[in-house]
């Protein structure tokens, strides 16, 4: 048995008597909400949160933005990805109280009048998916990646961080490691990495 | 999540008082390590203080005299792409560069990272399994369960965790003090005493107490991080917590070292570092591997693996080994 089955085979056995000893802390007792206000793909919102409540979570509830996926919660997946202050980050794993007078992205306010973003369109045409379920986190987080690029910044598969970086030195291993943070449980990386780089002029 | 309160602290030495005062209050910046804790039920906070808007905590200060200053809240991306971090530091930006994602490393602080708590799979539980930092007293499932991931250096038998930031084994091998400030005033610890061995305390991660602010990370500016490399080794390439990994930063008597400062991840508590390789290394060609290899033999010796991380002894070798050298073409 590997190690994540022996794990896993001890947490079933565990898992009744332990839920019921888990010590919760006691629940408010009355309304805990505050106002956030943020704007969001371009238009000033107002919302009504508890402190708890995440960003990815106020987005997908209070406002209907769908797009942000809620799949591993945990800040390992990159569905959730949204764009802060035109930065890209985990809408899971920050709460929504935080972002008071934040400007929010989500894919939703990706397009403009109707046209698709490029990298929308280059998804198309590489069939950068197959269920789709990452594919908003993958496309928000590939639309900052390419900014952070433009702006100079190495990552992890730079030759030498000493040197500066450019948007030409932007390679298909580059585009790799900085989308690794985006999980696709179909496989589609080699489509995507192909979108990507189509978009950044690279074949 | 459970129910919790948050809110801004007016200035630095409010959130001080207010830390200092409440048992049930814990600061959040980047929020992405303390988030998760709080969904895996390992910690509860009644209450959170949101530092992220306390200004002037954000710099990243290279002075042309040498030496670094980066305030607590200060972003991972913004240091690993800052210019003068790049090429007179390179270990802190590769250290940066080779942690996380790059929607994590844009949330989280500086400040924040050298205090994440362990990635041990047994602490993370969010069925609560018996670990001692996660429930002083409850024993530790790691010490005689799944281990690979482990301590092969001063661990207890009560933890044999591992410390996940790269970014502190880098800092570690620079010398590099942490600024805390508390209602008492400030003061500066040197980054081998700012991470603590478990001993029968494994709750305590770090020397801090209630009241404690971490404010800025400072390198000396004695220090000479030029020919410096971050060298880590992970299961899968990206995007994942290091095996083993090696800080080092060396400088030239001639043709042959004349210091060396290497620190490890991942093999202890607290990023190791290889003192007696380090007295070892001195005098030794940068071309004589052999010599190299003896030099950092020397500091493992003292290493006790666990039943699953025998492995890490000969592989910690190895990439101190390649941290050295390719810290030295850098020469």
């Amino acid at each position: 048995m590997s190690d994540v089955q022996q794990k896993a085979t001890r947490r079933n056995h565990e898992r009744k008597n332990r839920i019921k000893e888990t010590a919760y802390p006691a629940q408010a007792q009355s309304d805990v909400r505050t106002d956030v206000s943020m704007t969001v793909n371009g238009s000033p919102r107002t919302l009504r949160v508890e402190a708890r409540t995440t960003l990815l979570d106020a987005l997908r509830d209070e406002l209907g933005l769908t797009g942000p996926k809620k799949s591993c919660d945990r800040g390992e997946c990159g569905a959730c990805t949204v764009h802060v202050e035109g930065r890209r980050i985990l809408s899971c794993m920050t709460l929504a109280a935080m972002h008071d007078g934040h400007r929010v992205t989500t894919i939703e306010g990706l397009e403009g009048d109707g046209d698709l973003h490029p990298l929308q369109e280059m998804f198309i045409e590489h069939d950068g998916f197959q269920c789709g379920f990452c594919t908003s986190g993958q496309i928000m987080s590939a639309a900052a990646m390419i900014e952070e690029a433009k702006a100079g910044w190495p990552s992890a598969a730079t030759v030498d961080v000493t040197e500066p970086f450019t948007i030409a030195d932007l390679s298909k291993a580059e585009i790799r490691e900085r989308m690794s943070g985006n999980l696709c449980r179909c496989s589609c990386y080699p489509n995507i990495v192909a979108a990507i780089a189509e978009v950044v002029g690279r074949r | 999540m459970h129910q919790f309160t948050l809110s801004r602290p007016a200035d630095i030495s409010a959130a001080i008082a207010a830390h200092a005062q409440d048992a049930q209050l814990a600061f959040i910046a980047g929020g992405t390590d303390l988030i998760g804790l709080m969904k895996d039920r390992a910690t509860f906070p009644e209450r959170l203080l949101d530092l992220n808007r306390l200004p002037d905590m954000s710099y990243i200060d290279a002075p042309s005299g040498g030496g670094l200053r980066i305030g607590a809240l200060a972003r991972m991306s913004d240091v690993a792409a800052h210019s003068e971090v790049r090429s007179r530091f390179p270990v802190i930006a590769e250290s940066l560069l080779f942690a996380a994602s790059g929607q994590l490393r844009n949330m989280a602080t500086i400040g924040g990272n050298i205090m994440q708590r362990t990635r041990c799979a047994y602490f993370r539980d969010e069925d609560d399994l018996p670990c001692n930092k996660r429930r002083p007293g409850s024993g530790c499932s790691a010490r005689f369960g799944l281990n690979r991931n482990h301590a092969i250096f001063g661990w207890s038998d009560d933890c044999v965790a591992t410390h996940p930031s790269d970014l502190a084994v880098a800092l570690t091998a620079l010398d590099a003090n942490v600024l805390v400030r508390s209602p008492g005033g400030q003061r500066s610890i040197p980054f081998a005493k700012f991470h603590r061995l478990p001993g029968d305390t494994p709750e305590r991660d770090i020397v801090l107490d209630r009241g404690d602010l971490v404010i800025s990370i400072e390198v000396p500016a004695r220090t000479e991080g030029r020919a410096s490399h971050y060298f880590k080794l992970r299961d899968r390439q990206s995007y994942e917590f290091a095996l083993v990994s090696a800080a080092a930063a060396i400088t030239a008597d001639g043709g042959r070292i004349g210091s060396a400062r290497i620190a490890m991840g991942g093999v202890a508590h607290k990023p190791w570092r290889l003192t007696a390789a380090e007295t070892a290394l001195r005098g030794v060609s940068l071309d004589d591997t052999d010599a190299l290899k003896a030099a950092i033999a020397a500091s493992f010796t003292e290493a006790r693996p666990l039943e699953h991380n025998v492995f890490k002894v000969e592989l910690a070798q190895r990439v101190a080994l390649r941290a050295l050298e390719t810290a030295g073409a850098r020469l």
